[in-house]
């Protein structure tokens, strides 16, 4: 049995919002727990002194304190969990700071997140199993090849994604909408199977993630089942040939988006969701069905828009749609629409999203809507950089599960 | 005997010289003992749950932090409910932590809108600071009825 993971709780809030039991049960569902890194009374002063960030709140100071503590191992933990109330100003500002220190200055894997009293375990699980995945599998994480013959499935919230892969080749694919979760998986490996030529039990590994991750993984006898944000950086960088030094990984997904600061194929701080539906793949989806075009066609369409023509930039699904059916009431084209919704979608990652992790090239930008032409170049324009789409990018959960899941074939 | 509202509201020391002068000292301690001995809170370490934010609502509108309304919660009811209140300003922090700079602001305004007796103080750095602050405290509480 493994010893539980040691996450450092650095935060300002949580147990007067009511959360801290919501934060506790997150980090034993994974086999970790959190705890606060204890200080001297003098210790905290200087500390908070020498960081240079003259914040009033006196649990600000204290978590300041304590993330110089651990960069400097006078406490020792597996990785750190910052977390501060969601619209506090001077939090976010200490928050931001806390974590560019401790991922410029540490190995510590690190995730902040801003809560509200509504805040449940069920959100924070799959961050809190990423840290533990990181400071636990860190070999599994560093392996660059895959080898034999292994699947990996991606139970994801729109689409369930299956690769079959042969010595660093992909040899089949599966990609169906996310219906009944367990009948999507069987019929996306069943794809996937097929068209590599191969059977089911010619398979030397499976892995799964994604939200089905664990349904799915024990229907089919998974070797592996991992959450997204690792399996997904690491498909990333792999199939970016970027897998040594630093990167960023973009995922905007149907439900949830993820920005995850990556060194040498391992995420080092990563932000996941904590917006609203305006800046989702799903408002893309929306999009299309409303002007009458597949989604496949969306990126094109947009192409051929100017975005600055629709003012459109709601967080709110509803609000959005009011504002595209709006432009189409008033005469806009198709073409400016389909650009204004993919500005806006890049736009919100942006601003809310992104300004939690280091953006370092080369920034790979993965999952379906790295599809969508128009979102990935509105994206490339907010960044000023030229983003990396590789190959499969609509796969990448199901690569990097292919890949992480070689490493469970036994005798290797 | 009044009931003294004191700031920091976590402060023990302060809590002991309200209730030595025989008056009732209202604090975190307060505040928190009614929640941990309700039976059926399940919510450590504060036993503070989802729906304190939400009562914190009659305090601080829904855009404030909940960390804020949360704290309110405790705070808000014993302020309400305070005859006087003493306020250290700049306290050390093994006097008195209050954590959240932003509830600190929001609970002194409220104990100025309650125009109930108040003392402010700074807190005291050297030793004759230290006993002109007792004597302070000392005769403000004398002034409400307590014992000399």
């Amino acid at each position: 049995m493994t010893s539980p993971v040691r996450i450092a709780q650095l935060s300002c809030g949580p147990e007067y919002s009511g959360v801290q039991s919501e934060i506790e049960e997150a980090a034993r569902a994974v086999d970790a727990e959190v705890f606060f890194p204890d200080l001297k009374l003098s210790d905290i002063r200087s500390s908070f002194e020498a960081f240079g960030l003259d914040v009033r709140s006196s649990d600000l100071k204290l978590a300041i304190a304590r993330a110089k503590a651990l960069v400097e191992g006078t406490v020792e933990a597996d990785a750190v969990f910052i977390a501060t109330c969601f619209r506090c100003a001077e939090a976010a500002i200490v928050r931001n700071e806390l974590r560019r220190y401790i991922h410029e200055n540490s190995d510590l894997p690190v995730v902040s997140y801003s809560f509200t009293e509504r805040t449940t375990s069920g959100t924070l699980l799959t961050r809190m199993e990423a840290l533990t995945t990181i400071a636990r599998r860190r070999t599994l994480l560093a392996r660059e090849h895959q080898e034999g013959l292994t699947m990996g499935v991606d139970s994801g919230s729109s689409t369930t994604k299956a690769v079959v892969m042969q010595n660093d080749r992909i040899i089949g694919t599966g990609w169906v909408p996310t219906t009944e979760v367990i009948a999507s998986a069987d019929e996306a490996i069943q794809h996937a199977i097929s068209e590599a030529g191969i059977q089911r039990e010619d398979l030397n590994a499976v892995g799964t993630t994604g939200y089905g991750r664990y349904l799915v993984g024990k229907r089919i006898g998974a070797d592996l089942i991992q959450e997204e944000l690792t399996v997904n950086s690491k498909g990333a960088v792999y199939l970016a040939g970027a897998q040594h030094g630093p990167s960023t990984v973009i995922d905007i997904g149907g439900m949830d988006n993820k920005a995850i600061s990556v060194s040498n194929g391992i995420p080092g701080s990563f932000t996941m969701g904590g917006i609203c539906a305006g800046a989702s793949g799903r408002f893309l989806e929306m999009t299309a069905k409303r002007l009458g075009v597949d989604i496949t066609e969306l990126g094109p369409l947009a192409m051929a828009g100017l975005s600055r023509k629709v003012p459109m930039n709601s967080y709110c699904i509803v609000f959005g749609t009011q504002s595209l059916v709006n432009a189409l009431a008033t005469g806009s084209s198709r073409e400016d629409v389909a650009a204004a919704a993919c500005h806006s979608v890049a736009e919100q990652v942006f601003e809310q999203q992104l300004q939690e992790v280091d953006i370092k090239e080369p920034v790979i930008m993965v999952g379906g809507t790295s599809l969508i032409q128009g979102l990935v170049y509105a994206m490339g324009q907010l960044l000023k950089t030229e983003m990396v789409v590789p190959p499969h990018s609509q796969f990448i959960g199901a690569v990097g599960s292919a890949l992480l899941s070689s490493g469970y074939i036994k005798g290797r | 005997m009044a009931k003294v509202f004191i700031y920091p509201a976590t402060s023990l020391i302060l809590s002991d010289l309200v209730a030595r002068f025989d008056h009732t000292p209202l604090g975190t301690a307060l505040g928190i003992r009614e929640r941990i001995q309700t039976p059926g809170l399940e919510s450590p370490p504060l036993q503070i749950t989802p729906d304190d934010p939400k009562r914190g609502l009659k305090y601080a509108a829904v855009e404030v932090p909940s960390g804020v309304r949360g704290r309110m919660a405790v705070y808000g009811p014993l302020i309400e409910d305070a005859e006087a209140a003493i306020v250290v300003h700049d306290a050390d922090f093994a006097f008195g932590c209050m954590g959240c700079a932003r509830t600190n602001e929001l609970v002194k305004f409220m104990i100025r809108q309650r125009s109930i007796p108040t003392l402010d103080l700074n807190y005291p750095r050297t030793e004759g600071e230290g006993e002109e602050f007792v004597a302070a405290i000392h005769q403000f509480l004398a002034s409400l009825g307590g014992r000399l």
